[in-house]
């Protein structure tokens, strides 16, 4: 099993940004996408912050070119993505070879069902949404978007793990041999469903996120989606592909400690972080960049840094949470933060963990708070979800 | 060297007595109906009531079909290496408690139970924290191959030798605002419908259900497995016109013909819309092999074909093809070999190849 999974393509639309270059400009100009929310009216848009996409339903579906309210925001914004992805790996004829799509999602179609719940029955013009609740049909949707026919096009719901864990099926299906190249990310909008039940877990931060400050609140949530294109060995060379780096390592474990929050001392978090660097082949000194879950809620970031701890002893890599940039864009952050992860290697950057002041009392751990150059050959992205769901993928510049 | 792959125990919760593993669809429920629902079981038997009082009805129902599994499989919890859950719509009914919870009032006193239960892995998460099980977790929601992309995960480690022991499940629970909701664009059946008619029924629509099926899968065998799974593929698009070329080509990748099948398991629901696709087979290469249907017995839901893979693996070990799943007087000695085709309106088509073990 000596295959490398390539990525030859990227694709992004977030609170900071509509395209990779736009997000790369961001981060390395510390413009961060928190805001007051003004796409949704909620009760709560007083006490929280979110990052939200700067454009409404109506620009995205025109940039698309698609009929006005036919598609929910979650297949809006995974469509634009995807695209970008696809065009960036250079893929004219996306049915030549074998290929798949892999999406994940949380709510799928959800902004549309709870705004028309109880007008399907009155007004027959909205029925397109009623299928659309089905996480599965935004990504069909996208696929087909895409041209993509005959494919293997699945989703996973796996909370906030849910976009890591499709670039991790995509790179074992690649390894195996099963597809030539895959699109694998997430996709998820905002919605009042995602809203509302974040805040009755009572984690939502009112101000800025702080990712592993004493003082951190809660979260920021957020939308976005984000792809990336998977290609085989065999692929590269016989297309020439240029490749942007490797999936290196991958590996997934449950915490089986709660419902919705981690066990004291990040036990699936050091199961995943394991897995990963011993299918990667690497030893945990070889980690250059670690891009961390880093919710700032109280519970993950206690977890997780103790469980970089336990892999890493007295020498955790530098690492920093981009959630402070982004708010936490649940089934899609694993998505975002591996394009994040990808653009770390390839421009030897080191993007900041904004807002930080005071270090955890519980152990010694300072995130970078400021920009910074340095050779960066291995990246470890951590993503991490309600139902214990743990997964951690390792990104390298050479195969 | 690939390892093979076989499945060694079955759990169903369905519309029929399934349940009770010791029987195999001898006594038949038959419905008039647009929806119908599962046979409950005993759930105090599996769940302290306590806890069953606040569980979804999707995670009661995996829990029986689960633990029905397991059990068979005589293994003990520690020995699962990952958990692999297919689900079209997760708890639903959770989710629309709570969306309905936000609206009515205006996102105030809100609870998370159900919030946190809506979350589409919450069965698998249940059930690795009720298990302990700290190995792989994975949740696919992906409409009617929620199940299949589940197997072909299972199926991928199992070869690789990556784990060696795995539950793999699929549920997906009925409820009211879904149905009324697809009943307004026409997905159910608009008039009760005898079950026993329905795949003659030449009306639009399906017959709309619930179900659970847990299975253990292992790369080795034992005296106990019920098949071999030989191959899984799926495709988001299939043309009508192509069904029958995939299939074969299907088959030849598994280095079989159209001949080694003795039985194709097919995944009818009386929709005259889309069963278009399976007719396909009635004529041509496949014309003549004998047809077995299940969603006359089961109803139809994402992971409806839960029940036609359980159906295939009770046949391959037990030698037999119940009448029940037959159109008309066939006598079908002992198949071999079975393959399952399914579709739900047009999209997401699959194609299960198994084994007798």
């Amino acid at each position: 099993m000596g295959r490398g999974v390539a990525i030859t393509g990227m694709g992004i639309i977030s609170a900071i940004g509509n395209n990779v270059q736009e997000n790369l400009r961001s981060l390395t100009s510390n413009k961060i996408g928190i805001s007051k929310i003004t796409q949704i009216k909620t009760i709560h848009e007083d006490e929280i912050m979110v990052g939200e996409i700067e454009d409404s339903n109506p620009v995205l579906e025109k940039q698309l070119g698609i009929e006005a309210n036919q598609w929910s925001r979650t297949v809006l914004i995974g469509s634009i993505a995807a695209k970008e992805a696809l065009e960036s790996a250079g893929i004219t004829d996306i049915n030549e070879v074998s290929t798949g799509f892999i999406s994940g999602t949380t709510v799928g179609g959800m902004d549309k069902s709870e705004q028309y719940f109880y007008d399907y029955e009155k007004n027959p013009g909205i029925r397109q949404h009623i299928t659309g609740l089905h996480a599965g049909d935004s990504t069909n949707k996208i696929a087909k978007y895409l041209g993509l026919e005959k494919g293997f096009v699945t989703t996973i719901s796996t909370a906030c793990s849910s976009a890591a864990n499709a670039i991790m099926l995509g790179a074992r299906m690649i390894k195996s041999g099963q597809l030539d190249r895959v699109i694998v990310g997430g996709t998820d909008s905002l919605s009042k469903f995602t809203i509302n039940g974040f805040k009755t877990l009572m984690i939502l931060s009112d101000t800025y996120s702080t990712p592993f400050d004493d003082n951190r609140k809660g979260l920021n949530l957020g939308e976005a989606a984000a792809y990336l294109v998977l290609e085989s060995d065999g692929m590269v060379q016989k297309h020439r592909k240029k490749v942007l780096g490797y999936v290196k390592g991958y590996g997934n474990a449950n915490d089986a400690y709660h419902q919705t929050a981690s066990s004291e001392n990040g036990d699936g978090a050091v199961l995943a972080m394991e897995k990963a660097l011993k299918v990667a082949g690497l030893s945990p000194k070889t980690i250059d960049y670690v891009n961390a879950h880093g919710t700032a809620t109280p519970n993950n970031d206690l977890s997780e840094g103790r469980a970089l701890l336990r892999i890493f002893k007295d020498r955790v890599p530098e690492f920093s949470s981009t959630k402070s940039f982004t708010g936490h864009t649940l089934a899609a952050a694993g998505g975002v933060e591996a394009v994040y992860s990808v653009l770390a290697l390839q421009n030897n950057l080191i993007f900041p963990n904004l807002n930080f002041q005071t270090p955890m009392k519980e152990f010694d751990l300072t995130p970078i708070t400021e920009i910074k150059e340095k050779p960066i050959q291995t990246v470890l992205s951590n993503s991490f979800g309600f139902g214990g769901n743990c997964s951690t993928l390792i990104f390298s510049k050479e195969a | 060297m690939k390892k093979s792959v076989y499945i060694q125990s079955v759990g169903s919760v369905s519309a029929q007595k399934t349940f009770d593993n010791s029987s195999f669809l001898e006594d038949i429920i038959t419905y008039n109906d647009t929806t119908i629902r599962v046979i409950d079981p005993n759930y105090k038997e599996y769940i302290p009531p306590a806890a069953a009082r606040r569980m979804a009805k999707g995670i009661k129902m995996s829990t029986v079909s689960a633990k029905n599994a397991l059990t068979e499989a005589s293994i003990e919890e520690s020995e699962i290496d990952a958990i692999i859950v297919g689900t079209g719509l997760g708890c639903i009914g959770d989710s629309e408690k709570f969306v309905k919870d936000i609206i009515d009032n205006d996102e105030q006193f809100l609870t998370p139970t159900r919030f946190i239960q809506s979350s589409h892995n919450t069965v698998a998460g249940q059930i690795a924290l009720g298990m302990g099980c700290k190995g792989h977790n994975f949740t696919y929601v992906h409409s009617s191959i929620s199940l299949e992309s589940s197997l072909l995960d299972a199926k991928l480690q199992l070869e690789e030798d990556e784990a060696q022991t795995i539950l793999v499940g699929a549920v997906d629970e009925l409820v009211d605002h879904h149905v009324n909701t697809h009943h307004l664009i026409g997905h159910i059946k608009e008039e009760p419908t005898e079950t026993s008619n329905v795949l003659k029924s030449q009306t639009k629509g399906a017959i709309f259900s619930e179900g659970a099926h847990f299975f253990v899968l292992s790369n080795k065998k034992n005296e106990g497995s019920y098949a071999e799974l030989l191959g899984i593929k799926t495709f988001n698009t299939l043309q009508i016109e192509a069904v029958e070329t995939e299939i074969i080509h299907f088959l030849n990748d598994n280095s079989l013909d159209p001949e080694d099948i003795d039985l194709l398991i097919l995944g009818n629901n009386g929709d005259v819309e889309f069963d278009t696709y399976y007719q396909t087979l009635d004529e041509g290469t496949f014309a003549s092999h004998p047809k077995a249907y299940f969603k006359h017995l089961s109803g139809e839901y994402d992971t409806a074909n839960g029940f036609g893979f359980w159906l295939a693996n009770k046949i391959l070990k037990g030698s037999l093809v119940p009448s029940a799943v037959l159109r008309g007087k066939h006598e079908i000695p002992s198949p071999k070999s079975i393959l399952i085709y399914n579709q739900y309106r047009g999209e997401n088509h699959s194609l299960l190849l198994l084994k007798k073990c």
